[in-house]
């Protein structure tokens, strides 16, 4: 055996020197000989009849090449009848309607493509676009969750019978009312999950070149998921995988919006093939905006039956979910918020119901977290108003109910299996740092003085590592979430690896080399990770989005390096003239047990394995591995926020920020750090600042900008303090969880819980989110108010 | 009509002709090649495009190329010198600064402007002078620390002794 | 986005400038700091016909105290006047002001006359200017601070018409202005300026209206001895805000009375 030396190492990232230096490849980096431009003229209306699209106009404008409508994709992206342009993963599909890249006769959501203009340069793309004549007949639009599931709603689509694209009862009512009746203490909440977008700072392009003798496409986007891009685009353009090689360097960010499908996916190869010129698109940040693929936009309705002991019984939860104007390929995955609602604790029973509406905005997808950060938010919210209503601190509540060490493996509410955890201790970790008594008596003193302290838990759960077969594949129409990996030794001990997954900031390049160093006894150097190009590795991969890297990635390229030094035992027996089951391995080194001193490094057995081999063994030292995980992987932590509020303004002040985090063994403590601080500000960002704001009555986004969109700044962002405890996952080789989501799944309601905790005294429950000082003033008023009349004030 | 422009950009002299509404980040990208400076958005608020325009931060995308006229322009491809990453770069890789990398050569070119104004800057003053950069990534936590220890570094401080990272990470 | 094509010429002097302008006529606009200018002209929301562009002209760009007046050039960057020495000591408000205006970059191209001609009712500059009675000097004439902020960017200067410099008053007493945002680049939700002043208080108001505010009643409540906080109440007097994506209006009325009362507790 190898010992470590790697894995559990601070290792800076490989991947760095030419990142600080300026020389990424970015896909707008990336140029080819006689490319040409592409503009996209988007409906500035959120639902639309076209009357007429004029491009006379247009065409004669210096520098363009081609003006396209619907009508002109026709024989080279597969329609509707033909192909699911853009398919949908969802177990169940009522109101599907199927999505072309581009609108024909009506359009359904701000910006959705009605034409493309393709010019020799940008900017005269982009002012022959402003010539195409568009003639729109409005129609009303769908903007809102419940209005959209009223019987006489306007339709999203005029030819759909309604707006409800599922509607899953996962465990029905009935299930429950045990609990209820057993209840001493019901509480019930609307939690509300604005829409978000995600923002990458890399807006996306896609570059595409046609070679009509060979018949061969390559394209360049930036994307999590080339692979899949590559079946989704090959298919609609009647490409065979070996036809379309898909390419990503380096990713400026995703956070789930760059998995699926876009309309610029399928056209801007499609255009290349028309007119026979390398083509690329480059979005604007206000397209982005816009058009890219929204997180959350969901209500919750939530109760809880409770004993006044502080017993948890049952949950009720309704997930209404806003799908947008098509359902997200990836979108159903957001139901998991109803798998997932019973969080670290036991329950008796809960029952749950997902329900999604069309309407006339851009689609929602996963983004970061994706149904994880609702359902904690759930829960961890229903357990402070809990322990509101009997008087209980919620730190002993949560201490009350958590699923115990030594019940692990435990099968929750849903079926599903927590792999392994140790609630209480990360919990008692955090309330240390803390300083829990410390502050609560701190809080006592500040509210005499009319000061509004408030102490936010968030113990939370998530599930990761997407997936085991059994659950991924029939939501995927069959394909399975495992990951591959290639692992080829050359001839004179160079390792060249590739992967399915992809890197967008997560530092695989690093992480896996890490993985793969001690599996194979080298030094890192002599490894070099590949991903993001299509053509090379294995026959497929299935792209990094669901903290799945390390988990299934990161194990396949174990396994596959485990491959590979079984067959170099066989041929260090040839040389070492030895029984392959007297060879032992270790530290990248084969030597004849008891024989130490007389050994082969790999890199000359790898040598030995390009010669003259015995009968019946083939030359080479290369393995792929695919590794589905038989269950997810299922990290946790504790998360505790410190904020005071302004009683005048509504100003929140963070003043402490503290996350103890679990995510088993840890292959890089450096790069965990990095990904639950991002991770943290997104949460954080949440619930204070961010929001995509419509028009209700036009459909228009008001939020399409950085200035309007409020993304956090480094002035706005706590100090945190972070600390660990390492629960191994049962579930893979490396005992490794997931650590990509967990910042953002936990620290969302951290936030709002101590903002609710810091306005409990003027009887305010629950707040809204994003929690701006307008409406927390809002509703401070109103709670002066109704306090007189014993009511919950809720703006 | 096009307009000349002669610049010096990171100590090379350039002379072009050029549209007016030329964006002075277009120029760098697509006439000179130097696709470091990135474009992050088109409010001017990410910062994603900023370089040094006469030894001042400024965004990139809120500046035509033919207001660079005579002017010396920094790119981060003119921050290492003779192989040598600048501390700043140096520290951002070091402290783990950045992660996807696309905000990345906007915030050391930042960094460089702001630990010129202000050499010894403390935590407070950091996080304000970084206020014209978004990151989507870091949460800002090791971009801070690396601006901290650049600050360190360059005042003359031994730096920190190099941990098992720096020796086998190794550059490219 | 790449803006739509434009003409482009550079002026050296306030006259060649005014020459220029004349030339292109009303579809020119004046390039100079260029950052509430070129957002707009990515956008596509601004298409100019012709820029003219004033940055080379240098003696627009100066910082001069000269009888009880400071004179600052409208080619004057926000961080020249941050750190200016004279600034920070005649009309230490101002230096506050321009250090808060947008973040290190947008400071060093920004310009104190890009702000006044463009008459964001979100502005600051504006704002010190009505309560200080500042002037405004143009190529043309000299405008008073309290007839130049119309509406919402609207001023009363013609298309050949260049601001040249502001002039306020020295004022170097207690004073403080609060620009309450959610971030520090954000422009102010709302802002408030208090300035002691020859023996009284001036009170100014950024984002409450299409234009800047002088909270005069305020001002009056102060000079017959009311508390801070009681004179505060009248911050919102006769105040009619539209909301925004930030802010409604009930709450910017309110943030103006909190926000005078905090500037006037907190000014030194």
């Amino acid at each position: 055996m190898s010992v470590s030396q790697m894995v559990g190492a601070k290792i800076h990232r490989r991947e760095d020197p030419r990142l600080i230096t300026g020389h990424g490849r970015y896909t707008d980096d990336l140029t080819r000989a006689g490319l040409v431009h592409l503009a996209v003229v988007r409906s500035p209306h959120a639902h639309a009849r076209i009357l007429s699209i004029g491009v006379e106009a247009a065409r004669k404008a210096p520098g363009v090449i081609a003006v396209f409508t619907a009508k002109d994709f026709k024989d080279v992206i597969g329609g509707p009848a033909t192909f699911p342009v853009a398919p949908v993963f969802a177990p169940i599909k009522l109101a599907n309607p199927p999505r072309y890249p581009i609108a024909a006769e009506e359009v359904c959501y701000q910006g959705e493509p009605v034409a493309v203009v393709v010019a020799e340069q940008r900017g005269q793309a982009a002012d022959a676009a402003q010539l195409v004549d568009v003639d729109y007949e409005t129609l009303p639009a769908v903007m809102d969750i419940e209005e959209a599931l009223k019987p006489g709603s306007p339709k999203a689509h005029l030819d759909q019978k309604d707006n409800i694209a599922w509607d899953t009862t996962y465990v029905p009512w009935e299930a429950t009312d045990k609990a209820f009746k057993d209840a001493e203490v019901v509480v019930k909440e609307r939690i509300l999950q604005q829409r978000l977008s995600p923002n990458p700072m890399e807006s996306r392009v896609v570059m595409a070149e046609y070679d009509p003798f060979d018949k061969r496409m390559t394209m360049w986007l930036s994307t999590q998921n080339p692979h899949w891009i590559r079946l989704f685009v090959g298919g609609a353009l009647s490409l065979g995988e070996h036809q379309l090689r898909v390419i990503s360097h380096d990713v400026g960010g995703g956070f789930g919006s760059k998995i699926s499908p876009y309309p610029e996916d399928y056209i801007v190869p499609a255009c290349a093939k028309l007119l026979e010129r390398p083509i690329k698109y480059t979005e604007t940040r206000t397209e982005a905006v816009q058009n890219a693929y929204a997180g959350r936009g969901q209500i919750f309705d939530i109760e809880v039956a409770a004993k006044k002991d502080g017993t948890l019984l049952g949950m009720r939860l309704t997930q209404m979910l806003d799908a947008g104007a098509y359902i997200g390929t990836f979108g159903a995955f957001q139901t998991c918020a109803c798998l997932l609602a019973g969080g670290a604790y036991h329950w008796q029973a809960i029952s749950s119901r997902s329900v999604a509406v069309l309407t006339n905005k851009i689609t929602t997808d996963p983004y970061r977290g994706a149904g994880r950060p609702e359902a904690t938010h759930a829960v961890e919210r229903m357990i402070d108003l809990v322990a509101h209503e009997i008087g209980m601190d919620p730190a002993e509540l949560r201490r009350k109910n958590f699923i115990q060490k030594a019940e692990f493996p435990y099968t929750q509410n849903f079926g599903l299996t927590m792999d392994s955890g140790d609630y209480e201790k990360a919990m008692d970790k955090a309330l240390k740092i803390v300083g829990y008594e410390d502050l609560r008596k701190k809080q006592k003193e500040l509210r005499k003085q009319g000061r509004y302290l408030g102490i936010g838990l968030s113990t939370w759960i998530e599930l990761c590592g997407l997936g085991p077969g059994a659950v991924t594949g029939p939501a995927t129409g069959g394909v399975v979430l495992s990951e591959s990996a290639l692992v080829k030794i050359h001839p004179t001990g160079g390792v060249s690896i590739y992967v399915g997954t992809h890197n967008h900031g997560q530092g695989n390049d690093t992480t896996h080399a890490q993985i793969a160093a001690d599996a194979l006894g080298l030094p890192m150097e002599q490894i070099d990770i590949r991903h993001g190009d299509t053509n090379e590795g294995p026959g497929f991969g299935y792209g990094t989005y669901g903290s799945r890297s390390l988990a299934v990635g990161g194990i396949a390229i174990q396994r596959a390096s485990n491959k590979v030094i079984d067959k170099a035992k066989k041929i260090a027996a040839h040389i070492l003239e030895a029984a392959e089951e007297d060879i032992v391995f270790d530290q990248g080194k084969f030597h004849v047990k008891g024989a130490p001193d007389k050994s082969k490094a790999l890199g000359e057995v790898a040598f030995a394995a390009y010669g003259q081999l015995p009968e019946g063994m083939e030359q080479g030292l290369e393995a792929v591995a695919y590794f589905e995980p038989p269950n997810f992987v299922w990290p946790f932590g504790t998360h505790i926020c410190v904020v005071e509020v302004d009683p005048e303004t509504g100003a929140v002040d963070m003043q402490k920020y503290v996350a103890v985090d679990d995510c088993g063994n840890v292959v890089n403590p450096m790069i965990v750090a990095g990904q639950l601080h991002g991770g943290i500000a997104q949460g954080i960002a949440q619930a204070l600042f961010e929001e995509m704001i419509y028009d209700e009555e036009s459909g228009q986004l008001r939020s399409a900008t950085f200035l309007d969109y409020v993304m956090l700044t480094a002035n706005e962002m706590p100090t945190l303090e972070l600390d660990s405890t390492v629960t191994p996952s049962p579930t893979n080789d490396l005992g490794v969880k997931g650590i990509g989501e967990a910042g953002t799944i936990a620290s969302t309601v951290a936030v709002i819980n101590a903002i609710c905790d810091a306005l409990s005294p003027l009887g305010i429950k629950h707040v809204d989110m994003p929690a701006t000082p307008d409406r927390l003033w809002k509703q401070m008023k109103g709670a002066s108010k109704a306090s007189s009349n014993g009511k919950e004030a809720r703006q | 009509m096009k307009h000349k422009v002669a610049t010096n950009v990171n100590g090379r002299a350039h002379e072009h002709e050029v549209e007016p509404r030329l964006l002075l980040v277009h120029y760098l990208r697509d006439t000179l090649g130097l696709t470091g400076t990135h474009i992050g958005c088109d409010t001017s608020q990410c910062g994603a495009c900023t370089i040094l325009v006469d030894g001042k931060a400024v965004k990139s995308c809120t500046m035509f190329a033919v207001q660079a006229e005579g002017r010396k322009l920094q790119t981060i491809e003119g921050l290492a010198k003779e192989g040598q990453l600048h501390p700043i770069q140096q520290a951002f890789w070091d402290e783990h600064g950045l992660q996807c990398g696309y905000c990345t050569p906007g915030f050391i070119m930042g960094s460089v402007y702001l630990l010129e104004q202000n050499p010894n800057p403390t935590e407070d003053e950091i996080r304000k002078g970084l206020e014209g950069n978004l990151c989507r990534c870091t949460g800002y936590v090791n971009i801070v620390k690396a601006v901290q220890s650049a600050a360190k570094t360059m005042a003359g401080a031994p730096a920190k002794s190099g941990s098992k990272a720096a020796l086998t990470a190794g550059g490219e | 986005m790449i803006p739509a094509a434009f003409e482009y010429a550079r002026a050296s002097s306030v006259d060649e400038a005014t020459k220029l302008l004349n030339k292109y006529g009303e579809d020119a606009k004046v390039l100079a700091g260029g950052h509430s200018l070129i957002p707009l002209m990515r956008l596509r929301l601004a298409q100019p016909k012709a820029l003219v562009d004033i940055n080379g002209i240098k003696e627009l760009d100066h910082i001069k105290e000269s009888g009880g007046k400071l004179h600052i050039g409208a080619l004057t960057r926000h961080v020249t006047i941050q750190n200016s020495p004279v600034v920070k000591d005649k009309l230490p408000i101002l230096a506050d002001v321009a250090g808060e205006v947008g973040d290190n970059q947008v400071r060093n191209m920004g310009t104190m006359g890009g702000v006044i001609a463009h008459a964001d009712a979100a502005g600051d500059y504006p704002t010190i200017a009505l309560m200080l009675d500042a002037e405004i000097v143009t190529n043309q004439r000299t405008i008073a601070a309290k007839d130049f902020f119309k509406d919402l960017f609207t001023t009363p200067l013609a298309a050949d018409e260049i601001v040249v410099e502001v002039v306020f008053p020295v004022a170097e007493g207690p004073h403080k202005y609060i620009k309450f945002r959610r971030r520090l680049f954000d422009w102010a939700i709302v802002g408030a300026g208090a300035q002691k002043m020859n023996g009284g208080w001036r009170i100014g108001l950024t984002n409450v209206g299409p234009t800047p505010v002088r909270a005069k009643a305020v001002e009056e409540a102060l000079h017959k001895g009311a508390k801070p906080e009681e004179a505060a109440e009248h911050a919102s007097d006769g105040l009619n805000p539209s909301g925004d994506l930030r802010a409604s209006p009930e709450y910017k009325k309110h943030l103006a009375r909190v926000l005078v009362k905090r500037a006037i507790q907190q000014a030194q």
